[in-house]
């Protein structure tokens, strides 16, 4: 196994996953526990109300090989709370984060540049102090990266990010249920 | 009516007559109830052996089993039983009870977060919160359990909620969008399946637990299409084991033609199996020519660890007919040739210039029987020489705990057949070590009277350990004697009221077997054997198939590594 685990490793990218849940209590836990349990570190996590009542849609970033993943998706339509799960990483999708970020301002010169940058990034400036200033930016991940990289010479005092949520681009939208069904068709949790 | 009685009603509803199960405070409504309900219940001694009866209870008749505890240790005695079915895909749904709605969450007396604890070991779990959901959580719970791949649910119901008084409906539609088995197999997936059978030269089929639920189709395409049967621990008389076309059980202690045929083969038919580890050894050198065919209704477990090639979803009564139709005989001639080579080659065989030996009780067993009877099996090397010389040849007769490998299993399951399949003997096949551990249950089968005949052979060992020991810890016993602390099991028995027998040498066991098997009422035979015996063949842990050690000094093609796995 050590082989094909040094391979596996080597073909592990990015997934960010849409499951979309029954609101039931616990239906959290059930989702979290699968992940840890199958060995999968969830680099982020958001949960919100869908469009539909009574659902909700979480988004995952998680890293993993893509047959590993592709089991992990097949082991999270099982659960009975699970409607729908959509890998992203296997079509187009849109993507975003919020980040809300805090910025030592230590002269008047920086307020200056840190503006300028800030309006680069169409970064909101949410909240001002003397001695610090807090944006709120919205993007995906290379541009929320390359905002705190901007940040990091002034010096960052907080950070909070949303984790991402993601939509399929209307084109080229393929579900889950297609995806895994290993050829079957339309195939569900059993 | 209150919570408890429309619980009891609902089940009813589903069909349930018998219910295995052990009172306690926060399940006492129900209790209370059971007293006017129809419901047969039967009085286990521990809750863990509940969980095991209802589990058997499923696996001898396909119907779903019941059982019940109460809170806190109650709930938590049944984790055992619940992973046990988990992992053997039995459907049981699991009832119990829990402290007051106000008190949960607050360290009770008895209170534990069952639902938290049960998640990783159920195929789904319900608190309920409102007394009039019972009905539709009932539903629910036994559509999950036995539908798709079958499954323990547990419902776990405060003890408010079991005193409320009901005003619901029993009528009740089940809504589960997430929840939709796909059991008819995908029309172009299955000609796929076809084409490549019929150009194979040297197929097998692989039955696993599915195969209970399908046997007709299962020995239908067999006849077919004459393609070889291999049946897994959990396939056991899923198709006869005496079949012309069987080859016996593969894997870690599977028979030499079943393994050969695998490595040698260029076509597996996977049909309701998981290819456990235990089945498929150190994967790259499982089956290395094959085109690997996998149907099974859980899609997570095809290609999970052997990569498919033609994987068909679908419940195994839809796809193997289905896939019949498209097939005529193959010509096979050669290959079969080959297998009859090697079954003629490799009969099973043991030695018996020892003392008594596990092996020859075991085979008297199934000479006494003809195989015309429930087997039950605890784990260790009992288990697989039962495996491999009384293996059943009819559907849900064979019951044994495969993926978990559960000790304490085998007289619990034994109660919970005899109860599924009245007037038929059960016979349960156990280790001295192994039998200790649900060992009050002799009280529920004097209770009942029941005719299972428990057959221990007794090594004084923990049997399996020691072997491995032997092999792979350089003979270092470490914690494996019992000898010297076993009961006398005779009068074990007898205290409960059962009769006992201690049997030393070969004549006395060869007269006592048919006499006790005939008797229909409980007998406990304890068989003392050789302690050293070992069971072979062995591919030892994370070895290839084609790395197995046939017997004490005939390696196969290859001399196995002595590596230590698990």
């Amino acid at each position: 196994m050590s082989a094909t685990a040094a391979v596996a490793v080597d073909l592990a990218r990015q997934h960010v996953m849409s499951v979309t849940v029954r609101d039931r209590p616990g239906v959290l836990v059930r989702i979290a526990a699968l992940f840890a349990r199958r060995g999968f570190n969830i680099e982020s996590l958001s949960v919100a109300q869908s469009e539909t009542p009574g659902m909700s849609r979480t988004t995952f970033v998680v890293f993993g090989a893509d047959d590993a993943v592709e089991q992990l998706q097949k082991q999270l339509q099982k659960l009975i709370d699970v409607v729908k799960v959509i890998d992203h990483s296997e079509g187009p999708y849109v993507d975003r984060e919020l980040m809300l970020i805090k910025v030592a301002v230590r002269t008047p010169d920086d307020r200056v540049e840190l503006r300028q940058i800030a309006q680069d990034f169409r970064a909101r400036i949410i909240d001002v102090d003397r001695h610090a200033l807090v944006f709120e930016v919205t993007g995906d991940e290379g541009k929320t990266g390359a905002f705190i990289e901007q940040m990091r010479s002034f010096g960052i005092l907080e950070l909070i990010r949303t984790g991402r949520v993601a939509l399929p681009r209307t084109a080229g939208q393929r579900s889950a249920s297609q995806d895994t069904g290993a050829g079957s068709g339309a195939s569900r949790a059993a | 009516m209150n919570g408890a009685a429309a619980l009891l009603k609902a089940l009813e509803r589903q069909g349930v007559t018998t219910v295995f199960g052990h009172p306690g405070g926060a399940i006492m409504p129900v209790y209370d109830a059971l007293y006017d309900s129809p419901i047969r219940h039967v009085l286990v001694r521990h809750e863990q052996a509940g969980a095991h009866a209802a589990d058997a209870y499923y696996r001898a008749s396909g119907r779903v089993g019941v059982c019940f505890a109460t809170s806190g240790p109650g709930a938590t005695n049944l984790v055992t039983g619940l992973a046990t079915a988990h992992m053997d895909s039995s459907a049981m749904v699991a009832v119990t009870g829990n402290v007051p709605s106000s008190l949960i969450g607050t360290d009770a007396f008895q209170e534990a977060d069952v639902t938290g604890i049960t998640l990783p070991v159920t195929k789904h779990n319900y608190l309920v919160q409102h007394v009039n959901d019972i009905p539709l959580v009932v539903a629910e719970a036994f559509h999950i359990a036995a539908t798709g791949r079958p499954g323990p649910v547990l419902i776990d119901v405060p003890k408010d909620v079991q005193q409320a008084e009901f005003s619901g409906s029993f009528e009740v539609e089940i809504d589960l969008p997430g929840y939709r088995p796909t059991l008819v197999g995908n029309a172009r997936q299955i000609k796929r399946a076809a084409n490549v059978i019929r150009e194979a030269k040297r197929p097998v089929l692989m039955v696993g637990g599915g195969g209970q639920c399908a046997p007709e189709a299962v020995a239908r395409f067999a006849e077919v299409s004459g393609i070889p049967v291999i049946t897994t621990l959990m396939g056991i008389g899923a198709y006869p084991a005496g079949g012309e076309q069987a080859l016996g059980m593969p894997g870690m202690h599977g028979t030499v033609t079943a393994n050969r045929a695998i490595t040698h083969c260029d076509l597996i038919l996977g049909a309701g199996l998981r290819f456990d580890d235990r089945v498929t050894g150190k994967i790259s050198r499982f089956a290395p020519n094959a085109t690997v065919v996998h149907i099974d209704v859980d899609p997570a477990e095809i290609s999970k660890l052997v990569k498919a090639h033609v994987p068909v979803v679908g419940d195994l009564r839809d796809v193997l007919p289905r896939l019949t139709e498209l097939l005529g005989r193959l010509d096979i001639d050669d290959w079969w040739q080959q297998l009859h080579e090697w079954k003629g080659r490799y009969p099973e065989r043991y030695k018996t210039d020892k003392p008594l030996v596990s092996q020859e009780v075991i085979q008297m067993l199934e000479r006494a029987t003809g195989g015309d009877c429930v087997v039950t099996t605890e784990v260790g090397q009992h288990q697989m020489f039962a495996a491999r010389l009384f293996p059943t040849s009819r559907p849900r007769t064979w019951i044994s705990s495969g993926g978990l490998g559960t000790m304490g299993f085998g007289l619990p399951a034994a109660i919970g057949a005899a109860f599924a399949r009245p007037g038929e003997t059960v016979v349960c096949v156990a280790g001295d070590g192994s039998v200790q551990m649900n060992i009050q249950e002799l009280a529920t089968i004097y209770k009942h009277q029941l005719p299972i005949v428990i057959a221990i052979t007794n090594n004084g060992m923990l049997g399996m350990v020691r072997q491995w020991q032997e092999m792979f810890h350089a003979q270092r016993y470490s914690e494996v004697f019992l000898a010297d602390s076993n009961p006398d099991f005779a009068k074990l028995a007898e205290a409960y009221g059962i009769e006992g027998h201690n049997v030393f040498d070969r004549e006395t066991a060869a007269r006592i077997i048919p006499e006790a098997i005939a008797a229909k009422r409980p007998v406990l035979l304890n068989f003392v054997v050789y302690e050293s015996e070992k069971v072979f063949p062995m591919i030892p842990a994370g070895a290839g198939v084609d790395e197995m050690i046939i017997g004490d000094q005939e390696p196969e093609e290859r001399q196995a590594s002595g590596k230590v796995g698990s």
